[in-house]
């Protein structure tokens, strides 16, 4: 054996090693029970599971969002870390909702890409994650002010015959008219107050300190189920940033012990201010405003000094507190964000791919197999064991850069085992032509791999532009088959060139051949 | 030594003129549906909702369609065959989340029946629109990429010849897709993608045979020295159209609904792939080849 051919030799045992070292982990990770993993220490096992081959969403199911975070009403300063900020909050929330391995990043100017593999409750994930979560404290305006502001949109509406419905006790006051008492409207007429309060027009008469805002939940009152609507003062007493902790709770109303709500501890701050207010303004409403709706309004009985305040409504089970509670603890987003895309793998639909894409891969490998094996015999085996030896190489590549298999990856593997035996077949068709041309063995397998090796540089080489552009352009998926199909090219170049003349040499090497099995 | 297609000597060119026939119809067909109906685009980038939902039990695709009508869902409704009749494919052009609305609708109208949602792909119309443009992007600048490449490493009419197969195959298997009824997504973008690569690596070899002949038999005609050529190499063009063949073959029919369209498009590539190296890469650069000729006032046919 010469030098280079030891060489050779060497170079591909160390590669063949390396790779199988490199498989261990992820043979040892896919091969273990759930039990087994849940005996396992779990930092141990969440670095075996970071050497293993990672699989995609489409593969083991689970969640893809795109968000996009509205910065349209930011200011230039707020709105320059906002989507950093917003990645943050979204990485806190998904932390305490508890999500195996999620990935959260940033892309592009204002979106975020939310992973979360093996995710059992999407509806639940989107609402947690997308929830702007902007908390306010405001008090509610006086029984006079509301009134006087009611009296003018009533007398405005009236002047410009804008009214519900051709009821004639609704042509004076087409407002008040539909109020039950206080604020509050029958379900069916909210409809209505919505469009009136909807006018062109109507915002001048409301004064710029004071807002209106709906009550989130249809709510009981005198017999009726409705909603109420709240003149609030526009500055926030307190928001959001004065909660320290929240907690889903249940029993925090008196009169509905049995209700799921969350409770909240505040800052020492917070706390300050709370008592400071609540202590000012004993007698009046303070409203719980979540995104820019009332939770609820209670009345100020005392000082608060403890700062214990707690969110109630009748919608609440135990699953909306704890991610509401989860929301609060982790802090409002800067701006709204809103889902662009979504994509949602089923655990069935992902292991269903796993065994399909799994089955194609076997039938596919072993139809090209037997054809190589019966139509090259020897020299088809040779094809086969660098074929197998490119499958190892591949496999264990995207091991170790740490790629993610897909279902478009697996498809990408099985249409390598298809163009990989090509690179042989081109040199095994190069020596045939050769020994044709009565040359001898040696001289053809030499002529034969030389000969195909510009050819076989130029074919590698445009399909690898295609894939590197499917990665430039790829998303998710897309990306997956452009890194196995490339990472498949190049392994191949290797078996093919290096291994596979490798064993010619060794073969032809010992002695007097006298036929050439091929 | 098993041998097929060795020593052949067809006189390929003679007949490229039926096949410039035929590809023109099929490459024509499919500009024209392309153009006037439009490919099926998959949600990916006309943006909307797909959703997979499987049932506890078969449910007729007319009674699902009622149900979902009954509740003024608007769903384009697919029912699978196969091993999967209770599993359903619902397109969603609008906007919205529809997974809560189908679920009433089922627990309303269809008694005694349970989905399971297997999947739901949403894409909003301003990522739809992203994606759209990217995957235009990709293809024309991976195909403008080969051709550079062609076009450095191979003379003109090589390079041409090349890149009008590159787009036949491209056209043609869009055109299947297009027939058939299929649906154009990212994955059968990537398809097309793989197909364009593989096209040039089967004409790639055929050029460099050509190349190597045309030194070798200056004194042969053109169509001869590729006749030579195409003959020489198509016991290998077969055998590895024929190995992916198989692999492609094999994910058609085993590897699931979600790899379907993207394996039909690689069957449908790999033989247009394979027919255009030879009937369209090397007839064209044939033809070139003779009108360059004639231009110098040579005739070598």
């Amino acid at each position: 054996m010469s030098r280079t051919d030891q060489g050779k030799l060497l170079g591909v045992v160390l590669v063949t090693i390396a790779s199988l070292w490199l498989l261990y982990p992820s043979y040892q990770y896919y091969t273990m029970s759930p039990a087994q993993q849940q005996a396992m220490d779990p930092a141990k096992l969440g670095k075996l599971r970071k050497k293993a081959i990672h699989l995609g969403l489409d593969l083991q199911g689970g969640m893809q969002l795109l968000l996009e975070v509205d910065k349209s009403r930011l200011s230039p300063a707020e709105a320059k870390d906002a989507v950093e900020r917003a990645r943050e909050i979204i990485n806190n929330r998904i932390d305490q909702f508890g999500v195996a391995e999620p990935l959260i990043q940033i892309e592009g100017q204002d979106r975020i890409a939310v992973q979360l593999p093996g995710l059992t409750d999407p509806e639940r994930a989107k609402e947690l994650i997308g929830k702007t979560a902007l908390l306010e404290f405001k008090l509610v305006r006086s029984a006079d002010e509301q009134r006087t502001l009611y009296q003018r949109l009533d007398s405005w509406l009236a002047a410009r015959r804008i009214v519900p419905s051709t009821d004639s006790a609704l042509a004076k006051t087409p407002l008040t008219g539909l109020m039950i008492d206080n604020g509050f409207f029958r379900r069916e007429d909210v409809p209505s107050v919505q469009k009136l309060l909807a006018t062109t027009g109507i915002d001048s008469l409301v004064p710029t300190d004071t807002q209106l805002l709906w009550g989130g939940e249809d709510e009981a009152r005198s017999g009726m189920t409705g909603r109420s609507l709240y003149v609030l003062k526009k500055d926030a007493e307190l928001t959001g940033g004065s909660v320290a902790s929240a907690e889903a709770a249940v029993g925090l109303e008196s009169t509905n012990p049995g209700a799921w709500g969350v409770s909240m501890k505040m800052t020492p701050k917070g706390r300050a201010d709370f008592a400071r207010v609540t202590g000012n303004n004993v007698g009046r409403q303070l409203a719980i405003i979540l995104d820019g709706v009332v939770q609820s309004a209670p009345f100020i009985r005392d000082r608060i000094p403890s700062g214990d305040a707690s969110i109630t409504g009748g919608s609440f089970d135990v699953n909306t507190a704890k991610d509401l509670a989860i929301v609060l603890r982790a802090g409002a987003l800067p701006a709204p964000v809103k889902a662009l895309a979504e994509n949602t793998v089923g655990p069935s639909l992902g292991s269903d791919s796993i065994r399909e894409g799994l089955t194609a891969g076997v039938i596919g490998t072993v139809m090209v197999v037997a054809f190589m094996a019966i139509y090259y015999q020897l020299s088809g085996l040779v094809a086969i064991a660098a074929l197998a030896l490119n499958l190892l190489y591949l496999v264990a590549a995207m091991a170790y850069f740490g790629a993610t298999l897909t279902l478009p990856g697996i498809a990408g593997i099985v249409l390598t085992v298809g163009m990989a035996v090509d690179t042989n077949v081109l040199i095994f068709e190069r020596i045939r032509e050769e020994l044709r041309h009565g040359r001898s063995i040696h001289e053809s397998v030499r002529l034969g791999y030389d000969r195909a090796f510009r050819t076989i540089f130029d074919a590698h080489s445009t399909t690898l532009i295609s894939a590197l552009f499917l990665f430039q352009f790829g998303t998710g998926p897309i990306k997956g088959f452009a890194v196995t199909l490339s990472i498949g090219l190049l392994a191949n170049l290797f078996t093919a060139v290096v291994f596979t003349r490798m064993i010619y040499d060794y073969w032809l090497g010992r002695g007097k051949v006298e036929r050439l099995s091929i | 030594m098993l041998q097929l297609l060795i020593g052949t000597d067809i006189p390929f060119m003679r007949y490229r003129r039926f096949a410039y026939v035929f590809s023109s119809l099929i490459v024509a067909a499919a500009l024209a549906w392309f153009f006037v109906k439009g490919p099926r685009y998959g949600v990916d980038f006309t943006g909307g909702t797909l959703l997979q939902i499987r049932t506890n039990q078969v449910v007729h695709a007319d009674q699902m369609r009622n149900a979902l009508e009954a509740e003024g869902i608007q769903a384009e409704l697919q029912q699978m065959t196969g091993d999967n009749p209770n599993e359903y494919l619902l397109r969603f052009r609008t906007q919205g989340d529809p997974v809560r609305q189908v679920q009433d609708a089922i627990s309303k109208h269809l008694p005694g029946v349970t989905m399971e949602l297997r999947g739901n792909q949403t894409v909003g119309p301003k990522v739809g629109s992203d994606l759209r443009q990217k995957a235009i992007m990709a293809i024309l600048t991976s195909l403008g990429a080969i051709l550079v490449y062609v076009g450095i490493r191979y003379e003109f009419k090589f390079a041409l010849g090349g890149v009008a197969a590159l787009f036949h195959d491209v056209l043609v298997t869009l055109g299947f897709l297009m027939f058939t009824g299929r649906e154009v997504s990212l994955t059968v973008v990537a398809a097309l993608l793989t197909i364009a690569g593989y096209s040039i690596n089967d004409t790639i070899v055929v050029f460099d045979r050509i190349r190597e002949r045309a030194k070798a038999l200056r004194k042969e005609r053109h169509s001869r020295v590729m006749d030579i050529a195409v003959n020489e190499t198509l016991s290998r063009t077969v055998i590895t159209a024929f190995t992916v063949f198989l692999a492609a073959l094999a994910l058609f029919l085993w590897g699931g609904d979600v790899l379907r369209d993207f394996s039909f498009a690689m069957l449908v590539g790999v033989v247009f792939g394979t027919y255009s190296s030879v009937y369209v890469a090397s007839a064209m650069a044939l033809d070139i080849w003779i009108a360059i000729d004639r231009r110098k006032g040579v005739s070598a046919e």
